[in-house]
């Protein structure tokens, strides 16, 4: 018993209209790491907040060193040697590392900041640990995984015994994340235990010594890496066997649908985002977009749908080549979109779905007539889109954001679907939903390549562009590194031009 | 690349300096009364606004935004005439002045920061009322009967020609304003206090889960930024003017924004930018007095606004300064 060094006992934990966390008991022993798997929305964030002391648990209590203890908020857990790496890091983007990490728990001399004596603290921490960084680089220049690099030195300078680490590979290179993962494992040499929340499934194995699997929030399953496998633990998360890969034929591309050439777009700061990319997209294939997040996917994505102007380059679709052209017109061309932000540019939260089933067509027949909508038409639509593509709602008249996002999801891609479609944007379009609704899109991708569309699709899932994709071209820095087969892409190949690294 | 352009700017910046001096002494050559008394103006022009831009600045390096600095300057200086002739001492009324500005900030944090009502329109209330309760309560009889502060010589630093005048012989308040530029300016980047202000104004977020109290930091701040500029009422009514008069701060809580921008949100900078805004106020007064061209006097009373229409435009151009990333937003935990 003593030797637990972080765990919960029995810990509930009740949001208006949701039991977040029932009876979950959990613990991480002395130089250890836990993985905690679950699908979203299966109690892992309300869990670890509970441990860190964001939340107070409604039943049970939290164990730090053998002891209960009741957390009044993170300072406390902090003081108590819990350190937590948040996904959305933690970081003051304009401030010097060493003063992100000395932030909250300054050395002083003479009633000042002692800079000199918390950089040299920071160097000696980062050679003890092996994790080197530059401490006077301003933290918004640096890389994401040097980002990383901060928050958990910024844990370790607080005397952290227990480091949390939630969803941290999300944003890296499949290298970067191993060598976390790395990192991660020597840490543990020094009797630092760690928690490490995660929903993908190949980490778990890879580094786990404890697996803990959430669903619904309860504790459904606890292991190890050596008695599971992959697809025993996805039938954990989901509660039923699931196909992890979904089986396809070989394509048999057509016509070039979208043609890409040399298009140069600026990000919202007026950054170059895109720098003369040029690439095509077939008929009945599927061009995968791999790269780690903010190398251009979002603005290539705007770009193609209409949503961004171009700075230069020219784009065709079917026969017609055009530079500007508004949402609309692109729409009418036979592009559905899937967007990657799905409140933002997918639904319409407070509408119904029946107004949102037709977001994209409410202006023409059958759905309005002179400029009035007909309710009835829209109605049968809606009933259809929710009847085919499997959408859990109670009726099709409640607004869209009482919908789950896998829901919401399937609403989504069954508006888009319901036109015959030439060309199909689909940018992160499984993201944030369970593995159930996960399968179900993937299949419906699928479906609509065979019927001849042209697929475009941008994930930052590597598994998902794996797995789908025809062809995969790599965005690193704004620019397309490689085209590569997906019968001769792995990983490690798509991984390093991920990194910008080409031999 | 960021350390070349910083390189480049501070060259610029000390080509300008030297540009500046070399001005001013072929002027001073040419004309040294009108010179002195032109740069005279200036320093006294500036400290209000130096006063006015602090105040905003630790505000907006908080994360909030304060466009109520006018209606702190007003009402401070109502409080600080009103009790310095009251009590027959300035140095009560410079109290009163501080501690009217400090109630004001705190009103400012209690709606902005702890009632979280939009920025813009608790800074707003701030000086609408303002306008409102001097006009009501001014009583027009009262006077100061021992007059305003009166200038201080610095011993022989006094006697140099130009700069003696200049500088080293003023009122306390604008020795006091001189001597805040560099507290605030190592407060701000220097102290513990000051590295925890920037955090909340940049990523409150951050800060709150290293166990920084975001509300408390921010109430705090406001309030003491409130306090410099009930200062610059108390300087308004006791040592620029000597008596108050209706809505006397005259637009200048809003330039000092204007003033605050340029500056960089640094007092160095702002004090900098003070100077300038204030020589083309000093400018005006001089053209009025000798009226060596003839341009009507209302066009000449523009000159201070004009140009600062110009600069922020210009400013704003340029764009090289990033406001704070949680300016104007109000914290919600969790």
């Amino acid at each position: 018993m003593s030797d637990i060094l972080l765990g919960a006992r029995n810990v509930s934990k009740r949001f208006p209209g949701v039991l977040a966390n029932n009876d979950v008991s959990v613990h991480l022993e002395k130089g250890r790491i836990l993985a905690l798997l679950g699908e979203n929305g299966a109690g892992k964030s309300t869990l670890v907040n509970i441990l860190f002391g964001m939340y107070r648990p409604d039943e049970g209590h939290v164990i730090i060193k053998g002891e209960k203890v009741d957390l009044r908020g993170p300072d406390d857990a902090i003081s108590r040697g819990i350190g937590m790496v948040h996904q959305h890091f933690q970081l003051v983007p304009p401030m010097r590392v060493v003063e992100n990490i000395v932030l909250g728990a300054e050395p002083i001399r003479r009633g000042l900041v002692d800079i000199a004596e918390a950089r040299r603290r920071v160097v000696e921490l980062s050679q003890g640990y092996g994790l080197e960084i530059d401490p006077d680089a301003v933290v918004e220049d640096l890389p994401v995984g040097m980002q990383q690099r901060v928050e958990i030195l910024k844990a370790l300078y607080r005397n952290a015994d227990v480091l949390i680490m939630d969803e941290p590979t999300g944003v890296l290179t499949p290298q970067e994340a191993d060598h976390l993962l790395g990192v991660l494992r020597e840490l543990t040499q020094t009797g630092l235990g760690v928690v490490f929340i995660t929903h993908k499934l190949r980490e778990v194995l890879a580094v786990a010594d404890d697996i803990v699997v959430l669903r619904n929030g309860e504790v459904v399953g606890q292991t190890t890496p050596d008695e599971t496998t992959e697809s025993g633990l996805a039938e954990m998360m989901v509660g039923r066997s699931v196909v992890l890969r979904v089986e396809k034929s070989v394509a048999e591309p057509g016509d070039v649908v979208l043609k890409v050439d040399k298009l140069s777009v600026e990000d919202d700061r007026g950054q170059v985002a895109l720098n003369e990319v040029s690439f095509e997209v077939r008929e009945g294939e599927i061009l995968g977009v791999a790269g780690v997040e903010g190398n251009g996917q979002r603005e290539l994505v705007e770009a193609v749908t209409g949503l961004r102007d171009l700075s230069s380059g020219a784009m065709k679709i079917g026969a017609d080549e055009f530079t500007t052209g508004s949402v609309r017109q692109i729409s009418e061309k036979g592009v559905a979109h899937i967007p990657e932000d799905r409140e933002k540019h997918g639904v319409i939260g407070v509408y119904s779905l029946d107004e949102n089933s037709v977001l994209n067509r409410y202006h023409r027949k059958p759905f309005s007539i002179r400029g009035l909508l007909r309710r009835d038409v829209i109605k049968r639509h809606a009933e259809g889109v929710v009847e085919e593509f499997d959408v859990r709602t109670p009726s099709t008249s409640v607004p869209v954001s009482s919908l789950s996002g896998g829901n919401k999801q399937k609403l989504i891609v069954g508006r888009e679907f319901s036109d015959d479609i030439k060309l199909l944007i689909a940018a992160q379009p499984t993201r944030g939903i369970d593995i159930g609704a996960i399968e179900f899109i993937h299949r419906r991708i699928l479906e609509q390549r065979d019927k001849g569309a042209a697929v475009l699709l941008v994930s930052a899932e590597l598994d998902e562009i794996l797995g789908l994709s025809d062809r995969i071209a790599v965005l690193y820095d704004g620019q397309i590194m490689d085209v590569v087969d997906a019968q001769e892409a792995n990983r490690e190949k798509i991984g390093l031009l991920m990194a910008g690294i080409t031999d | 690349m960021g350390q070349v352009v910083k390189l480049q700017q501070k060259r610029l910046l000390y080509m300008g300096l030297i540009a500046v001096l070399v001005l001013i002494w072929f002027f001073y050559r040419a004309n040294g009364p009108q010179t002195t008394a032109v740069l005279a103006g200036t320093v006294r022009a500036a400290t209000l606004l130096a006063l006015g831009a602090m105040c905003g600045m630790i505000g907006e390096r908080s994360g909030v935004v304060n466009i109520g600095i006018e209606g702190q300057f007003l009402l401070s200086a109502f409080a600080a005439f009103t009790i310095a002739s009251m009590t027959g001492s300035l140095f009560m009324g410079t109290i009163a002045g501080v501690g009217m500005g400090l109630l004001m900030g705190w009103v400012l944090a209690g709606m902005a920061v702890g009632l979280k009502v939009d920025q813009i329109i608790a800074g707003t209330v701030l000086n609408i009322s303002a306008l409102g309760l001097t006009s009501f309560f001014y009583d027009r009889s009262r006077s100061l009967g021992m007059g305003k502060y009166t200038n201080i010589d610095l011993g022989p630093l006094a006697d140099l020609p130009l700069v003696g005048t200049v500088l080293f012989s003023r009122p306390p308040l604008t020795y006091l304003t001189m001597a805040l530029l560099v507290v605030v300016h190592i407060a701000l980047f220097r102290s513990v206090w000051g590295m925890r202000t920037r955090a909340i104004g940049e990523h409150p977020g951050a800060a709150d889960t290293v166990g920084i109290d975001v509300i408390k930091l921010r109430y705090f701040n406001v309030t003491i930024a409130g306090g410099l500029a009930g200062l610059g009422g108390a300087y308004l009514a006791l040592e620029a003017v000597g008596t108050f008069s209706r809505a006397m701060s005259g637009g200048r809580g809003f330039l000092a924004l204007a003033v605050m921008i340029f500056g960089r949100r640094t007092p160095f900078g702002a004090y900098a930018a003070a100077l300038f805004f204030g020589f083309t106020t000093a400018l005006q007064n001089q053209f009025q007095l000798n009226s060596t061209f003839d341009i009507p006097p209302q066009f000449v009373g523009m000159l201070p606004f004009v140009v600062t229409i110009v600069v922020v435009a210009l400013s704003g151009l340029i764009g090289s300064m990033r406001d704070p990333a949680a300016l104007g937003q109000t914290y919600e935990k969790g």
